[in-house]
């Protein structure tokens, strides 16, 4: 997941469909996310690469949407409903996350898990 | 005196040893005779050199003294024993006898009249200038027309202002009187009287010779004089006053009794004028000469060195088997007295404690006493009355005080009672009325007879025409103590600069936020 300036971005993505609950008048997704352009990656706790300021999943709060729908913490989002995630300010990430008028989030999630299991299944071909 | 010791490289004392044989008036007249442009007034500080140099002054003076001068300049060493020693009671009466003199003034007023004989040159030279066609041949004269008329008008106002500037600049009461000629005014006179008298040649010649009826070009050419004329007082200007304002030189000056030090700006200026300001902010900054406090010390010093005298009687050159006993037997008196010395160490200290306790003690007790009195009086009464009514009740514990500590002599009854009446006059609380005896002063806060402004003498090295360099060192000697001044250069600093980008001074702040959707 190294990010090589100029160049397209690889990775192993996971599709992850969070259908928002509703509650009282917020939708609520039920993960916190951190990170962006604005903010200090070497803070990050979840990424590999300490100069990568793209937005991970710091929390998932327990039997939420999120989580049925298979979000895990450290998760990097790298898409949220063809918005790309990868080059955001931490703020504009929330607002692409909790707009009012959509219920369904459709995020395209990376793991270094997911990369693991597509490289062992590919050595065993 | 006893206390003399033996001077060499100096010629000052030839100077004071001429003194005791001159008990005219004539016996400083000499040294000032030579000062040209200098002038004195009755309360002006007396500067007085010794000739290091041939003479300038007229010959007449002179002429009695050529012994006396040959004589001076070859003594080299006097010793307190000679008979050139002079007393106190001497030195008082040439001084009393200096004050009363009358030849001084001549010289004051030669130089005014000097200067006054210039100024009526220089001003009457223009208006000269334009009269004297009209006198000498009106009758060829071409008319005046409005381009010269207005010219006239110019050459008014330019002389008034001439007047106004000159008067501002020179016509001011002198503050000292200096041992030699101030070189810069006498440069000025003398470019100035050179400027005048050639014009007057170009006038003479051109002009009057062959008696031009341009009168235009004439009174152009007067016109040109008197703007001229402004220039040279701007250059005065510059030369006398703007060049030694910007600081050049830090001066140290310590006095030699006691060693109170202080330290003066100035710029770049003659020894002598450089004298001048340092004596004027001497009466302010020093605080007063109390050779009552000396005397403490040398008899201390007395009794300590009054077991060890080591001579050396024989000379460097001797034979080394009497000079290695000399030496060990004055090693050996060193030593002893060495030991000596450390209890002298411990005297001082308690008698300085002491003393110190002392002078507290009383001086307790006499802000108490003058705070009780201040409170008294009900009725209505004079302050002068007031102050005669009051001062009984303090004066013992006074004058108490300002024995212990050795101010008596500085303060007489009567000064005392006229700043107890100028504090009740002006409502001052007791401790402002005692502030001036519990804190000693500057010289100028005590009576005129303190002051001794006639008899300092500048002693210097170098010519005391000559500017301030690095280094310099002079003296400047009263009758009982003198001032030692050295001269160091102030710094040539050396600024670089450092460019700081404003971009960098940028600072991202850097957070970690955690948003939970």
């Amino acid at each position: 997941m190294s990010f090589i300036p100029g160049h397209p971005v690889t990775a192993v993505v996971q599709r992850i469909e969070i259908h928002k609950l509703r509650d009282g008048d917020n939708l609520i997704l039920g993960f916190s996310i951190g990170g962006g352009i604005d903010q200090d990656p070497s803070q990050n706790p979840f990424s590999e690469d300490k100069t990568d300021k793209g937005i991970y999943v710091t929390r998932v709060s327990k039997g939420g949407p999120a989580e049925v729908a298979g979000l895990r913490m450290g998760d990097k989002i790298m898409q949220v409903n063809g918005w790309d995630m990868t080059m955001v300010t931490h703020d504009q990430a929330r607002k692409k996350l909790t707009k009012k008028n959509e219920d369904v989030v459709r995020l395209l999630v990376t793991r270094k898990s997911l990369e693991n299991a597509v490289r062992q299944s590919m050595m065993q071909h | 005196m006893d206390t003399e010791s033996a001077y060499s490289g100096y010629s000052y004392y030839s100077g004071r040893s001429r003194g005791s044989h001159r008990h005219g008036e004539r016996s400083r007249d000499r040294h000032k005779s030579r000062s040209k442009e200098s002038s004195r007034s009755e309360k002006s500080v007396t500067i007085n050199a010794p000739p290091a140099e041939p003479l300038l002054g007229d010959q007449s003076v002179r002429g009695e003294e050529v012994q006396d001068d040959n004589w001076g300049e070859t003594t080299t060493a006097v010793t307190g024993t000679s008979e050139h020693s002079l007393s106190q009671e001497d030195i008082v009466r040439i001084s009393k006898d200096l004050d009363d003199s009358v030849g001084l003034d001549c010289k004051r007023y030669l130089n005014v009249a000097l200067s006054v004989i210039l100024g009526l040159v220089v001003f009457l030279t223009p208006l000269a200038f334009l009269i004297l066609p009209h006198l000498l041949w009106p009758d060829r004269l071409r008319a005046c027309g409005t381009a010269c008329e207005g010219l006239f008008i110019s050459v008014a106002f330019k002389l008034l202002i001439l007047l106004l500037a000159v008067w501002a600049l020179f016509f001011r009461p002198p503050r000292a009187g200096l041992p030699r000629i101030f070189v810069f005014r006498a440069l000025l006179a003398t470019l100035v009287l050179l400027f005048v008298l050639s014009y007057w040649l170009f006038y003479g010649v051109r002009i009057l010779d062959s008696q031009d009826e341009d009168y235009q070009g004439i009174v152009q050419y007067a016109v040109s004089l008197v703007d001229a004329l402004l220039f040279i007082h701007y250059l005065a200007i510059v030369l006398l006053e703007l060049r030694q304002l910007q600081p050049f030189f830090s001066l140290c000056v310590t006095r030699s009794t006691d060693g109170a030090t202080q330290h003066y700006n100035l710029g770049q200026l003659s020894i002598q004028r450089a004298a001048v300001v340092i004596l004027e902010n001497y009466y302010k900054d020093f605080p007063v000469h109390n050779p009552a406090l000396l005397t403490a010390s040398k008899s201390r010093a007395a009794k300590h060195l009054a077991g060890l005298k080591v001579y050396n009687v024989d000379g460097p050159g001797e034979n080394n088997a009497a000079a290695g006993i000399a030496q060990s037997q004055s090693r050996a008196m060193i030593a002893a007295a060495a030991r000596r010395r450390d209890s002298s160490h411990n005297e001082l200290y308690y008698e300085e404690a002491e003393h110190e306790r002392r002078v507290r003690k009383r001086r307790a007790r006499l802000v108490v006493a003058v705070e009780e009195q201040k409170k008294a009086p009900g009725d209505v009464m004079d302050p002068r009355e007031a102050a005669q009514a009051i001062f009984p009740s303090m004066a013992r514990a006074l004058q108490k005080y300002l024995r212990t500590t050795r101010q008596q002599h500085l303060h007489s009854m009567e000064s005392i009672q006229q700043h107890l009446a100028f504090s009740i006059t002006n409502n001052m609380t007791p401790k402002a009325f005692l502030e001036s005896y519990l804190t000693t002063g500057p010289t100028l806060q005590y009576g005129k007879d303190r002051w001794l402004a006639r008899q300092w003498t500048l002693i210097s090295e170098a010519s005391v025409t000559s500017g301030l360099k690095d280094g310099t060192v002079f003296l400047l000697k009263c009758i009982d103590f003198s001032l030692v001044v050295t001269t160091k250069k102030i710094p040539y600093i050396q600024l670089a600069e450092e460019f700081i980008d404003p971009k960098s001074h940028k600072f991202m702040l850097r957070l970690q936020s955690e948003t939970s959707v």
